[in-house]
């Protein structure tokens, strides 16, 4: 009976501890997420080069989306393999389609 | 039980029952109907287009009917009547295949189904109201935006809506086979037609939206004055003929990719073998959806896209033979010392082989960009895209029926009009198409209404005509088939050729329920697996308990119809805003619904676990 106990016991602290490695991610997700969005509210006030600006806010916005993906949507987790799948395959082609657009059509 | 019920039932009732259901069998029914009905009127428009080409400079249609016939022949058969048919199998057969009782999303499915008949019926109505579209099924710009009358209108919005609802079906199918599989029923246990079914859904759910964006494209230039395809506008026309192959391509592998997961399951039955190279297979389906997306350009070569991107797209669509071939000889080996028995079903999967593998000799051939300056827009093109999807979808699609008619309707074809069937059909179609491959290479142009006598195509023309009628003959033969088989067909028990996958472990046809305890799966093959050990069907995964249903709805029938009326009104306020009224009460139609469908509950219904144990008593 008391081994059991103690069992369960564990198990639930190994949650508490999983879920408070999992706040804690979020937090700082988040934190980052809110510098990042002064970083690109900061260049633009500063005019800068826009050559300079364009691309790191781009950057920061893919940034951005993987964070809201594994973080907040947890992908991260177990058991998102396909949707985790669909979406780069998605992201795949729609990437095709705009680079021939480049290539073939407007360059 | 539900056959005395639909005995003692009225007409209207039933009609009801098909109109509200989101029973996926049910489903399946009225796409098989509505598909096989625009089957049917894509043949006619092909009779037409034949009986035009009969003799030289022929006049039994006009050049701008003729036009018409082209077009409406190809939408109508890609998108109304293959499609629908392919989508027909998929929900009759994949949620049995899988041990499921359903579908993921059973009111998805039956607004996928609408949307398709709405989006069909729309199109078709062109030929009533002042001409069908007359720019080919590709609607290449700019002789699609500079098209006169709504013909063109016609084909942007009725494929609009019909290409919602195919999207919707894609959909619902990738998330049923991703979650709803019985225990045990893993990936690499997955009938071949099943997971055929998962790649094109995936396909379709990746190639539509390139169609999509490009009707919304034309619909802009056409209807409300926008220049994307129309170069003194800044625009350029040659982004519509990307976007329309983008979606294209892989839509031919949206097709023919089930047909193949038919022959698989239809050979390996009727071989009494498990299917030779399981993995391999699933393997090249994979690689052959993945390839798919990457090969659009070569229906484009003569574009002048540049050396570089032809060749390119040329060594990829080469490189699509690779999974193919292995396709092939993996069927040849599993029929390799086999218990073969060959019914009808066997037949049109036999006779797909040889036809299949010239359509594909003839795709190589045509992958070389530089030899494709030769073939392009020429009857080797008409030839070869016919070999492949009649030799292999049209194939398929009456293979499959053969097959899995005693699933879907609890009787067995009769066996001798099924060959009688095979054989008008195999030799009408050989008799038609191969004689094109000559008829291209001598030069005879495609899309053309006459010829000119003594050019050397008067002989060769008459035969495709002659042709033609065979498979006409077989087309009837095969309906007068249907219909008496359903008056005095033989009754199918539930397992009429000592099947191999889960189908086969419940009655034909199956109770709404499909499998009143969800069955185990221990391996491929899982009633093969329970037969072979004695066993006479599958092992319950699961007590027996209450089953948990979705209600019947009006909403996607309702919806649909609101899309349907709204798509006049897009169309016919170019000539009068007044029609915009029509715009607003169809949306408001399908808004109102979706309101309805958001917030009022409908949680389903329980079938009682006393009630399955008296069915079970019966």
């Amino acid at each position: 009976m008391a081994d059991k106990g103690t069992e369960v016991h564990e198990e639930l602290d190994y949650h508490k501890y999983k879920k408070k490695e999992e706040m804690k991610r979020q937090v700082i997700t988040f934190a980052l997420m809110i510098v990042f969005t002064i970083i690109a509210f900061g260049m633009v006030v500063s005019g800068l080069d826009k050559l300079f600006i364009i691309p790191i806010i781009l950057v920061l916005a893919a940034v951005q989306v993987g964070f809201q993906l594994y973080y907040f949507m947890h992908m991260s987790h177990k058991g998102h393999e396909m949707p985790a799948l669909m979406l780069y395959g998605g992201v795949f082609i729609a990437f095709l389609t705009v680079l021939t657009m480049l290539v073939l059509i407007w360059w | 039980m539900s056959n005395s019920i639909a005995q003692n039932r009225s007409f209207g009732a039933a009609m009801w029952d098909y109109l509200t259901t989101v029973d996926h069998k049910k489903i399946g029914i009225m796409y098989l109907v509505a598909g096989g009905f625009f089957f049917l009127l894509g043949g006619l428009e092909a009779m037409a287009i034949r009986w035009q080409l009969i003799k030289p400079e022929n006049d039994f249609v006009s050049a701008g009917f003729y036009n018409e016939l082209i077009t409406m022949h190809g939408t109508t058969m890609i998108f109304l009547a293959a499609m629908p048919l392919i989508f027909a199998l998929m929900n009759a057969v994949v949620p049995l295949q899988i041990g499921a009782r359903d579908v993921a999303f059973p009111f998805l499915n039956s607004l996928g189904f609408w949307l398709f008949l709405f989006g069909g019926i729309l199109l078709n109505c062109s030929w009533f109201l002042g001409g069908a579209p007359d720019a080919g099924w590709t609607a290449y710009a700019p002789l699609s935006t500079i098209s006169p009358g709504e013909g063109v209108d016609f084909y942007v919005l009725g494929l609009q809506i019909s290409g919602a609802g195919t999207l919707i079906g894609g959909i619902n199918f990738l998330v049923t086979i991703v979650n709803m599989r019985a225990p045990g029923m893993t990936y690499m246990r997955m009938p071949l037609f099943t997971w055929t079914a998962f790649i094109t859904s995936t396909l379709i759910l990746f190639a539509f939206p390139a169609l999509t964006v490009g009707l919304f494209l034309m619909m802009f230039d056409r209807l409300f004055g926008s220049g994307f395809f129309d170069a003194s506008m800044g625009g350029n026309s040659v982004i519509w003929e990307h976007l329309f192959w983008i979606f294209g391509h892989p839509e031919v592998y949206i097709l023919i990719l089930p047909a193949f997961g038919v022959f698989s399951d239809v050979f390996s039955t009727f071989s009494k073998k498990r299917l030779f190279g399981y993995t391999a297979m699933v393997f090249a389906t994979v690689l052959i959806g993945f390839l798919g997306f990457m090969v659009w350009a070569h229906h484009m070569f003569t574009v002048g896209l540049g050396p570089a991107a032809n060749s390119i797209f040329a060594v990829a669509t080469m490189a699509i033979a690779v999974p193919t071939g292995i396709k092939i000889f993996n069927w040849l080996f599993t029929l390799w010392g086999g218990n073969i028995k060959i019914n009808s079903a066997m037949l049109w999967a036999l006779g797909f082989i040889p036809s299949f593998t010239l359509g594909g000799m003839t795709g190589v051939m045509l992958a070389a960009a530089s030899a494709d300056y030769q073939y392009h827009d020429s009857y080797f093109v008409v030839a070869h895209f016919h070999y492949v999807i009649v030799g292999g979808v049209v194939f398929g699609i009456f293979s499959g029926l053969h097959y899995w008619w005693p699933k879907m309707f609890g009787r067995i074809l009769d066996e001798t009009l099924g060959k009688i069937t095979f054989w008008t059909f195999f030799v009408g179609f050989h008799l038609t198409f191969f004689i094109q491959h000559f008829l291209g290479l001598m030069g005879m142009p495609r899309r053309y209404w006459v010829y000119l006598e003594d050019q050397g195509l008067d002989f060769g023309n008459l035969i495709s005509t002659i042709g033609a009628f065979f498979m006409a003959i077989g087309a009837i033969v095969f309906l007068y088939n249907v219909v008496i088989t359903s008056i005095k067909g033989e009754k199918a028990g539930a397992d009429p050729w000592d099947g191999r996958t889960l189908e086969w472990s419940i009655p034909s046809p199956p109770p709404h329920y499909n499998f009143t305890q969800t069955p185990l799966v221990r391996g491929l093959d899982p009633l093969w697996i329970e037969k072979s050990e004695g066993r006479k069907g599958m092992t319950p995964a699961e007590p027996l308990s209450d089953i948990h249903m979705p209600n019947g709805s009006i909403l996607p029938f309702v919806m649909s119809l609101g899309l349907f009326i709204a798509g006049f009104g897009f169309i016919y306020q170019k000539y009068d805003l007044a029609w915009l009224s029509l715009v607003f009460i169809g949306m408001g139609i399908l808004l109102g619904s979706m309101l309805i469908r958001s917030l009022k509950d409908d949680l389903g219904y329980h079938i009682h676990k006393e009630d399955l144990e008296k069915e079970a008593r019966k």
